[in-house]
């Protein structure tokens, strides 16, 4: 840290600075951090199958759109995937709109996310770095909305959207989401403990206003509990159910509501309903195969409250 | 949660290059005017947003909830509304419907959340265990949390069908099969369950395991001093120290399972499902609330619905509250 030329600010004259909190320990989740006990072969078993249960409704989902129906629902159904999944993708592309309906579910899921990013890392940063009257009370209030089911607003919320004109548009389902109480809170929690009062107060000497500390300290320090909010926040979007259903029409949805279109339709024949689940589960399985990892951090370090 | 800062005191003058120039006082009074307004404006105009977005579309939804509920509000003219007083509530609470609905939900809330949680404690607990290809497994335990409701949902629904489906056909090695698992009443909570299950075990797996590698190592090392056995050890130093996190999870599925939607909607799909079933085996209180008001069009009815959950969650936390003393004064 510029710790450099104290006498260059000799005008600065902090009166009695109370010392800065200890620097937290850096990290409390080390993976192997202390005395582990080595898992024995049980703990593999276990896990093993639980991993097997987590995965096999996935694989049934590939294996059912790979057949026809019929074949699925035979009495003795499909264990290997077939040669029908080109055909039913096809089938559910076409039937419930699914093109449409992915070019909407990225366009939610970006704005969403794109916003929430932006607003929860100023917010973080002013309940983690800054002091301001009501600052604890607020920070309750932003806790206390997480208790809030959205069904408790629905009904208004659709007269809302009526008045404003959005019926059945996107932004129906984006300007509700625009923030999240978690978004706010996972970001003060890495804030408050990654980024040193220090670097602040240094770039303030050297004549920055509080944005400029946003935007030149504070999201480059934030930007790795930016990327996890990112997916955590990209992932609920996109998989975002009551709301668009409800919101949303059948000319213009998300995906999720789509499919639930699909399913709701006249006997629906099932390989194509899973046709179009696996559409909509594609893109975040590879997500998670690429970012599993940060994934699996993200929630754990966002999930310790104090 | 901490929230104690150290006290920095924002009125400070910020420090300028002045020696190099000479600012004449006005300008430098000025300067430092903009100055503090920026250090006492800023951390509002940085929260402002969520409050905004949080007023607008949740806090004032929220009030004027109660207000339409009062009144007569069809899909089919939104902007007529017409004062009825108590009606929609006498009419909700006089829906034996109703009441399958808030037992349905009770039911398949508890049936849910307690094996869930259960079951989450005892893999973290494996998973805290020294293992290989440790985020591998942590990894796959995740998985079911990157899909949709919408899509879990109806790959359970082709696994629970009566006729044709997986999970009857691996009974009938058993000798047990056939079981209409939708129709009826217990066997279709516990398909709903079972979805639930599924896609929040692991995530709540990840909460518990990330709370457990926080308990300090030495609490263990003394109770094996002392004689404790792994499972005492379990009970003794590991449950105790997660229990605010118990509490958190606990909270956080409650208030899930209270709105649990898209898993009865989409179980059989169609007009059943948007009744929860013939006879409303598996109607929670959110699709109770979307048949009321986007199947029938009766939004004044559906309104008081919400407000009879807002009453029911807060009974939910009073519960909450006093078995949370009365677990603290037991343990005194």
């Amino acid at each position: 840290m510029t710790m450099t030329s104290p006498a260059k600010v000799p005008e600065l004259a902090l009166p009695a600075r109370t010392p800065h909190r200890a620097p937290k320990r850096a990290s409390r989740f080390k993976p192997g951090a202390g005395k582990q006990l080595q898992g024995g072969p049980f703990a593999y078993i276990a896990l093993a199958v639980v991993g097997i249960g987590s995965l096999l409704p996935l694989y049934w989902t590939l294996v059912a759109a790979s057949h026809t129906q019929d074949e699925v629902l035979a009495s003795t159904p499909p264990f290997l995937p077939g040669g029908r999944l080109m055909h039913n993708l096809d089938a559910a592309w076409t039937q419930a709109h699914l093109g449409k309906a992915i070019v909407n579910s990225f366009i939610v899921s970006s704005c969403i996310t794109v916003a929430t990013l932006f607003f929860c890392t100023l917010a973080g940063y002013a309940f983690a770095k800054m002091r301001f009257r009501g600052r604890g009370a607020l920070m309750t209030g932003v806790i206390a909305t997480l208790t809030i089911p959205p069904q408790l607003s629905v009904v208004p919320l659709f007269m809302l959207m009526s008045d404003l004109g959005w019926s059945g548009s996107l932004e129906s389902v984006i300007f509700p989401t625009l923030v999240s109480a978690f978004g706010v809170f996972f970001m003060r929690q890495y804030l408050s403990e990654a980024l040193p009062y220090e670097l602040i107060e240094a770039a303030k000497i050297d004549g920055a206003n509080n944005f400029r500390v946003v935007l030149s300290i504070v999201l480059p320090v934030a930007r790795p509990a930016m990327m996890v909010l990112g997916m955590l926040t990209f992932v609920q979007a996109w998989n975002d159910f009551f709301w668009p259903y409800l919101a949303l029409n059948q000319q213009n949805p998300t995906l999720q509501v789509a499919l639930g279109q699909l399913s709701a339709s006249y006997t629906p024949d099932q390989s194509i309903v899973m046709a179009g689940a696996l559409i909509s589960t594609l893109p975040l399985l590879v997500v998670f195969v690429i970012f599993g990892k940060r994934i699996v951090g993200g929630i754990m370090s966002g999930a310790v409250k104090g | 949660m901490a929230t104690s800062t150290p006290t920095r005191d924002a009125h400070t003058p910020p420090p300028r290059g002045s020696q190099r120039k000479p600012v004449n006082a006005h300008r430098q009074m000025w300067r430092s005017r903009i100055w503090r307004f920026d250090d006492k404006a800023s951390p509002y105009a940085y929260i402002a947003p969520f409050f905004l977005v949080f007023g607008a579309f949740g806090l004032y939804p929220l009030i004027y909830t109660g207000w339409i509920a009062l009144h007569r509000v069809e899909m089919t003219g939104l902007d007529r509304m017409e004062w009825v007083g108590w009606a929609n509530f006498d009419r909700i609470l006089h829906d034996a419907e109703f009441w399958t609905a808030v037992s349905n939900t009770f039911l398949i809330g508890v049936m849910s959340t307690v094996p869930q949680l259960l079951v989450a404690l005892g893999l973290a607990h494996l998973l805290n265990y020294k293992l290989r290809a440790s985020t591998f497994w942590r990894t796959i335990i995740l998985t079911p949390y990157a899909t949709s409701v919408a899509s879990a949902a109806l790959v359970f629904a082709l696994v629970f069908r009566a006729d044709g489906g997986l999970l009857n056909w691996v009974l009938h090695f058993v000798g047990l099969g056939d079981t209409n698992w939708a129709n009826g009443h217990w066997t279709s909570k516990i398909a709903i369950s079972v979805i639930v299950i599924w896609r929040w075990t692991g995530y709540n797996t990840l909460i518990y395991l990330a709370a457990m590698q926080a308990v300090p190592t030495d609490l263990y090392e003394a109770a094996s001093l002392d004689g404790a056995s792994r499972w005492q050890q379990f009970r003794k130093v590991t449950i105790p120290s997660l229990r605010p996190t118990i509490l958190f999870t606990i909270v956080i599925s409650t208030i899930g399972s209270m709105q649990l939607f898209g898993e009865p909607l989409l179980l059989e799909g169609g007009t059943l499902g948007a009744i929860g079933g013939n006879e409303h085996q598996y109607e929670t209180l959110s699709v109770y609330l979307y048949n009321y008001g986007w199947n029938l069009g009766h939004l004044g009815p559906a309104a008081a619905v919400a407000w009879a959950m807002l009453a029911l969650l807060l009974i939910i936390a009073a519960v909450n509250w006093l078995f949370g003393r009365f677990v603290r004064k037991s343990a005194v």
